[in-house]
């Protein structure tokens, strides 16, 4: 396999741009969790015309809800989530800056449009492998909407943490490259 | 007549639903790791890898395979000659549930109300309870814990008995293709055939909680199986970035139906196909 590409946060528009489809990346810095409801709330705030309780310009959201830290350690098990729950929000999070998501599984057209015309890029960790990837996760700090306990938007301090980029910021899809030469129907 | 106080029930579920979100089963840990010796697409074999090394880290470190630990489907079988004391049999169970994802470090992932509040209920309870009163004394209990990456991307098709074998096939691929990488593949699949709509669906979910080394044993079933797995395993999706490893197994369970039906449902499980049971 090609060699792994080191990304530490913030990530730029101009990094993000540089990204293609099914490079393997090692992301290093901090980045942020929510998910579902956390998302309804963000936008929420948005179209009341608030700010987002946490500046999310250059930044990369991971589409997680861990589970809860056992005694000297700083997160539980903590794999990806579906992404495509997120895509009837993640345009109007991307509208705000955000140049990168982590989850797993597709996402709609109208969220590749939006990473096409802001630069943003979607990776994938392998899915399940929630208890390998909590290895590179050095901290988790919850910054807002604490009462959503493991759907709370947290700062992840993380080190090499693994995914690859399913969808570039041209719109190529990664899943779909992937799968058509296996594809035998 | 025997007599079970339900805190022994409470205890064992408590304990079921930890040893099923910590400890891979082994009939999914070995189809995982032969899996690697047949899987064609050298980057799947590279999630695969991944995958076995969660599995070894869960199991080592008694933490949960995957985050999601999932909404806990019990399926219990009753002997008719047990009589419970101590309380209510529905409220023990869910004593259990509460107790092991608070003791066991697992994630609360139910909320009280599905539409409008959805507020989590902070112990992962209720349960979704299947009793079955069967002959005998003694009470088998399986926890199955069901994430919904994989739910989610369950269906269920109403055929007619014309549509026969080749229906129930395209059936199964029209969920399977829908699913694509979303249910973390490789995946297993529980199909439910017959009956009426809502038998099918929870003879799809049982049929999950049958070690993927037993193929059903009607000899016609059994080989629908394998031609569905062979099915599954050439769409392509493969361990999630593409590949033959789309699926460890198909396993089908069905029932008589009425004259003019076919029912058909498909539960898809992930790669964490987390069961345990125990007999009291």
């Amino acid at each position: 396999m090609a060699e792994k590409i080191r990304i530490t946060t913030p990530l730029t528009e101009e990094t993000a741009r540089t990204l293609k489809a099914g490079d393997s990346v090692l992301i290093s810095g901090v980045i942020y969790s929510a998910r579902d409801a956390a998302h309804k709330r963000m936008v929420e705030t948005l179209e009341r015309g608030e700010q987002l309780p946490v500046d999310l310009t250059n930044q990369i959201v991971y589409y997680l809800g861990p589970t809860p830290a056992k005694p000297g350690n700083p997160i539980g098990s903590a794999g990806p989530t579906t992404a495509g729950r997120m895509d009837a929000y993640a345009p109007k999070i991307i509208e705000q800056g955000l140049k990168g998501m982590i989850g797993k599984g597709s996402r709609s057209a109208e969220v590749v449009e939006a990473m096409k015309k802001h630069g943003a890029v979607y990776f994938a960790a392998v899915g399940g492998a929630a208890a390998l990837i909590s290895k590179c996760i050095k901290k988790y700090d919850v910054l807002a909407y604490g009462d959503l306990g493991p759907e709370a938007i947290a700062a992840l301090t993380v080190e090499d943490f693994p995914a690859i980029v399913v969808v570039d910021s041209e719109g190529r899809n990664f899943y779909e490259e992937g799968q058509k030469p296996y594809r035998k129907l | 007549m025997r007599t079970i106080n339900v805190e022994d029930i409470t205890q064992s579920v408590a304990k079921l639903c930890i040893d099923a979100c910590y400890y891979l089963s082994e009939d999914v840990y070995e189809a995982l790791v032969k899996s690697k010796e047949t899987e064609e697409s050298p980057l799947g074999r590279d999630v695969i890898d991944q995958i076995v090394q969660n599995a070894d880290i869960a199991r080592n470190e008694d933490r949960p395979i995957c985050q999601d630990t999932g909404m806990t489907v019990i399926f219990m079988e009753i002997g008719q000659d047990v009589h419970f004391v101590g309380g209510s049999l529905e409220d023990a169970v869910n004593a259990g549930v509460a107790k092991g994802y608070t003791e066991g470090y697992l994630r609360k992932s139910v909320v009280a109300e599905p539409l409008f509040d959805r507020k989590n209920t902070t112990n992962n309870t209720p349960a979704v309870l299947h009793t079955y009163i069967v002959p005998g004394d003694k009470v088998k209990i399986k926890v199955a814990p069901k994430g919904f990456g994989s739910e989610n991307k369950s269906g269920l098709k109403m055929l007619v008995p014309a549509d026969g074998v080749e229906g129930v096939k395209k059936a199964v691929l029209d969920v399977i293709l829908h699913a694509g990488a979303n249910p973390c593949p490789p995946i297993v699949v529980g199909v439910g055939i017959g009956g009426t709509m809502e038998k099918s669906a929870i003879l799809a979910k049982k049929a999950l909680l049958r070690s993927i080394k037993v193929r059903n044993p009607h000899p016609e079933y059994a080989k629908l199986e394998q031609e569905l797995l062979e099915m599954i395993n050439k769409t392509g999706i493969g361990p999630q970035l593409g590949g033959t490893t789309t699926a460890l197994a198909v396993n089908i369970e069905w029932y008589p139906t009425h004259i003019a039906g076919l029912p058909v449902s498909v539960n898809i499980n992930c790669h964490a196909t987390r069961h345990a049971e125990i007999e009291l």
